[in-house]
């Protein structure tokens, strides 16, 4: 054994990797970050540990000047490790959503965190390990650097899910969401063994080779590619997958939620797309049609069960199930010569859009609830008529996620349908009009939660205004003005999705 | 199509006027009302201003070709710009929402519908106010469509808030039916734009380039635009939303839903269905014309049977919507000038009629016509603009509604070429049945209100009543006649002078029906 193990050694001379410190400059300030954190936390007496939400945040934004940097830059692609970590425009694009949301939760959560007695130490420890899983998830163009960045950015959010520990919802919660999340670990890694039995290799773009210079599939690769997607599946909620996201997302501390139903959704469809675009880019008959039911089931479930919700969180639950069904939708004709461009740029840009509206109607959920103390629908009773300006940003965010312009949501709806229709297939068409009609359906609960705002009477008479810390404030601002401009100057966003183009993807 | 671009800020401080008084609103504070109601009126004014000024710089000579035009980037990745222009058949209906936003908000300085709040309410009607006049200068569609959902909030919000009991019911109906005609639509729109070889989404564009799109495909594609102006006009099966919201909006709602947002859906079918879609245009007119013939019949027979004046009302527009969809369906030049003649003339007179309805309400607190009666002894000048108002609403000669219903009879005899002239023969004998139902069930309406003395309930004028409200019945007050005489003079001479508007609504007719020769 050892003889074997030194032949091979002396058979292939150690040759080190080729790193670029300066494109790993992200990673490697968020990881300062985290240790940072985790040490400050050891010497800060209790009543300066607000100083840890303060170097979480600044940590997210100081990894964000390199994310610039990099973007700003001629050379547009940074390879490592031979092909397996990869930086270039679109994991730039990425990074900087993940770096940007996770800087709005650390927002959103400081207020939470301060007043529940919570670990603080160890939630800012969780939340930035978590995000830097999300940056390296969007470099990884290897079977394994994907699988490790994914467990990377799995693990810290399971305990988060569970960080009222006393709570038996919470609970539930986290352990919800860690059986299923393991179980669907268990499938993709199957998968991937699968695909590494047929390519012989575990880089996405010797797999995508082997499928295209082969000339066809193997069924192995065809199960192995199926698994895969079911996995990711999991992670963005995809009916028939998403029956842990309901429940967890209920039980979740609500930033803790937010950060669920935003980053590491946003982290799931990064991986997935990266998988599609690089790794089975020749496969689509097999992941196209897999791809259309998904949405089209993502999408309609969602919106129906969402229908029936009285607990604003879990309404909101489900309507993000089924915005990530229009998020799959341009996916389903990815595979067309014509329209796998513009399913990519909608994807990216549905997900900035996505992100910057949920994140601020968390923010607006969070500041009610610490008046209200309930997570009910009719708990928003009059809400304007005591808290205009959180009434008005309600109906924004709200407004936005039904896809109204002009709002942010319409641009991203308007991008997926338009791939979609690009394709000009009938399968584009038929998926294009179902999504029509499901976005007709959603405005029946975002419009309920609408008239809660605008027409009800207020519940219990109380209408005393809310005071809305200064850190929410700022996520609230922030997010508005996101919501607003890519609806009003769409081009912002869609610059983003235009640049954001995958290396080795059959673009370019 | 050769474009005037001379003066090209015209229509974009015309249009987004309204923004800057909302941003001004937004920095009042709520308790100061009076303040609110000024800046509200301030800009309503500087915004007719603004219109007044462009009629007065539109060329009439050359009202075929698009004015004012101007263009900019806006979305260049999607290939849509900032595109907006004005020819005869969009300066009326453009200018109109700028003269009923103006009555409006006159109307509702002692007249805001509880709860309350003018700040909100005023903030709402300017930004419909945008949303109007930008979807009747819009000429690219994404442009078009944003406007054109830009108005459905607020108007959500106008009947879910300030309407009456059935309220949440009928906002949330109003929307769902909108929003699922404009998916739809906007779906059409993403098709025609890469049926069209994916270069642009400006209409002259696609009224170019559109028609040489395959006649099956054309056929599906208008239908989805289709579902979504039809829903808007409203046409039958599409109205069943309007009774109801027009029914629970406040006055200043319904005024405004039913003289300009029904005309958005019309003015989709003219600027847009049409001329981009010839082809299936002919396929569809007989179809069309059938379902507006029915929505006439239906619309006249349900008016008959209302008891409440408001939901009367209503049920006329779905009636008064049909003539103007016959005159589309024709394809003629003669038919679409009376349909557009048709919107501007409807929105006046139900405007007006819902003013009336308004005002008749704030004094009876009813508008259940079994129990009203003696208007005109008791009110006589509100009786008798409610006399002036039904007899426009039918049809007389020498008033606005004369002509935008009687050309569009008439078209119907001679239809474009290739629509088979005998169905829309037998449209044209039902369309002028449903003028006699017309009559009737404005006549009926009139006799049963303004007639005879007041009921009992009503007749101890000038006395306190039961509950202690006030029995005394004001007659038109000055804020009314101020915000209703630009309405009735226009009715008066629309009604006296129609070549006013056709002269210059028929050049820009002309233009949209090019693909039908004229």
């Amino acid at each position: 054994m050892l003889n074997a193990v030194h032949s091979l050694v002396a058979m292939v001379p150690w040759v080190s990797p080729s790193v670029s410190y300066y494109a790993l400059a992200p990673e490697l300030v968020l990881s300062a970050g985290v240790v940072a954190v985790l040490l400050a936390d050891l010497f800060l007496a209790d009543r300066q540990k607000w100083m840890l939400s303060a170097i979480a945040g600044f940590s997210l934004l100081g990894a964000m000047l390199p994310v610039i940097i990099l973007g700003l830059n001629d050379q547009s692609v940074w390879s490592m490790f031979g092909g397996r970590y990869v930086v270039d425009n679109f994991s730039l694009v990425v990074k900087g959503l993940f770096l940007l949301s996770g800087y709005i939760v650390v927002l959103l959560s400081s207020v939470h965190v301060e007043e529940g007695d919570y670990w603080r130490g160890e939630f800012w420890f969780l939340l930035l390990s978590s995000i830097l899983g999300m940056v390296m998830i969007s470099s990884a163009r290897d079977l394994i650097s994907v699988f490790v960045a994914y467990e990377f950015l799995s693990i810290p959010a399971y305990m988060l899910a569970a960080w009222r520990k006393r709570d038996l919802k919470s609970n539930e919660a986290g352990v919800k969401y860690f059986l299923l999340g393991v179980f669907a670990s268990a499938v993709m890694l199957y998968g991937m063994s699968l695909l590494y039995g047929a390519a012989n290799s575990t880089l996405l773009v010797d797999l995508g080779r082997s499928v295209t210079v082969a000339g066809g599939f193997s069924s192995l690769h065809a199960l192995g590619v199926v698994f895969v997607v079911v996995g990711f599946g999991f992670k963005i909620s995809a009916v028939p997958f998403h029956t842990w996201a309901p429940d967890t997302y209920e039980g979740a501390p609500a930033p803790v939620t937010a950060f669920l139903s935003v980053g590491s959704k946003a982290a799931g469809f990064v991986a997935l797309v990266t998988m599609l675009y690089v790794a089975f880019p020749a496969a689509f008959s097999v992941w196209q049609p897999f791809i259309w039911v998904l949405s089209a089931l993502t999408m309609t479930v969602g919106n129906v069960v969402a229908l029936r919700q009285t607990n604003i969180v879990r309404m909101i639950a489900y309507s993000s199930i089924s915005q990530g069904g229009f998020i799959l939708m341009p996916l389903a004709v990815a595979g067309h010569a014509g329209s796998s461009d513009s399913a990519l740029r909608a994807v990216v840009v549905y997900l900035i859009i996505y992100a910057a509206t949920n994140l601020g109607m968390f923010g607006v959920i969070i500041a009610v609830a610490n008046k209200t103390r309930s997570g009910e629908v009719s708990s928003w009773g009059g809400l304007f008529s005591y808290a205009p300006a959180l009434g008005v940003l309600g109906t924004i965010f709200l407004a936005s996620l039904a896809g109204i312009p002009p709002l942010g949501g319409w641009i991203a709806k308007f991008v997926a349908f338009q791939s979609l229709i690009s394709s000009g297939s009938n399968w584009g068409y038929s998926l294009a009009v179902i999504g029509a009609v499901n976005s007709v359906i959603a405005f029946g609960y975002y419009g309920n939660v609408m008239r809660e705002i605008w027409m009800r009477e207020v519940p219990d008479g109380d209408v005393s205004p809310i005071r809305t810390h200064g850190s929410l404030a700022l996520a609230l601002g922030i997010t508005t003005v996101a919501t607003l401009a890519f609806g009003i100057i769409p081009g912002v966003a869609l610059h983003f999705g235009d640049i954001a183009r995958i290396t080795g993807a059959f673009g370019g | 199509m050769e474009m005037l671009r001379d003066e090209n800020w015209v229509l974009s401080v015309g249009t987004f006027l309204p923004i800057i008084g909302v941003i001004a609103l937004l920095l009042v504070p709520r308790a100061d009302e009076k303040l609110i109601k000024l800046v509200a009126l301030a800009t309503s004014v500087a915004t007719v201003g603004v219109g007044v000024y462009t009629l007065f710089q539109f060329n009439y000579q050359q009202a075929g070709k698009m004015q004012f035009v101007a263009e900019t980037n806006w979305i260049s990745v999607i290939k849509s710009t900032y595109y907006i222009g004005i020819d005869g058949i969009s300066l009326p209906l453009y200018f109109l929402s700028m003269v009923i936003t103006l009555a409006v908000v006159i109307y509702s300085w002692n007249n805001i519908p509880a709860p309350g709040n003018p700040k909100a309410f005023f903030i709402l009607i300017l930004v419909l106010q945008t949303g109007m006049a930008g979807t009747f200068v819009a000429q690219d569609l994404i442009l078009f469509f944003v406007f054109f959902e830009l108005v459905l909030l607020p108007m959500y919000f106008m009947i879910g808030v300030w309407g009456g009991e059935q309220r949440q019911y009928a906002s949330m109906k109003f929307f769902l039916y909108t929003m699922f005609g404009s998916a739809l639509m906007l779906v059409a729109f993403l098709a025609v734009f890469f049926k069209t070889g994916a270069e642009s989404f400006s209409i002259p564009y696609l009224v170019e380039h559109g028609g040489s799109i395959a006649k099956n495909v054309q056929i599906w594609i208008f239908a989805g635009m289709f579902v979504g102006f039809a829903v808007k006009v409203p046409m039958f099966p599409f109205h069943t939303w309007l009774p109801d919201a027009h029914t629970q909006a406040p006055t200043q709602g319904s005024v405004i839903l039913a003289a300009i947002l029904l005309k958005l859906g019309t003015y989709g079918f003219v600027r847009i269905a049409i001329p981009i879609l010839p082809t299936a245009a002919r396929e569809w007119a007989p179809y069309i014309g059938a379902l507006a013939v029915v929505g006439i019949i239906y619309g006249a027979l349900g008016c008959l049977a209302q008891t409440d004046m408001k939901r009367l009302i209503a049920f006329s527009s779905v009636a008064h919507m049909g003539f103007v969809m016959l005159g589309i369906s024709t394809l003629t030049s003669f038919g679409v000038n009376a349909a557009v003649y048709g919107m501007v003339a409807h929105g006046l007179i139900t405007g007006m009629l819902f003013f009336i309805a308004g005002s008749m309400k704030d004094r009876y607190h009813t508008l259940e016509i079994s129990r009203l009666g003696g208007l005109l002894t008791q009110m006589p000048h509100l009786g008798w603009i409610l006399g002036f108002a039904s007899m426009a609403s039918l049809g007389l000669p020498g008033l606005a509604g004369f002509w935008g219903e009687f050309p569009a009879i008439l078209s119907a005899y001679s239809p474009a070429a290739g629509l088979n002239e005998n169905v829309f023969r037998v449209y044209m004998v039902i369309a002028a049945v449903g003028t006699v139902f017309a009559a009737a069930y404005l006549l009926w309406l009139f006799q049963r209100v303004a007639f005879g003395e007041p009921k009992a309930e009503f007749a101890d004028h000038g006395t306190q009543g039961d509950h202690g409200e006030d029995h005394t019945y004001q007659d038109v007050t000055t804020i009314e006649w101020l915000a209703w005489t630009p309405l009735l003079v226009a009715i008066l001479v629309f009604g006296v002078l129609p070549n006013l508007l056709f002269k210059m609504i028929d050049p820009a007719v002309q233009g949209v029906l090019h693909a039908f020769g004229g």
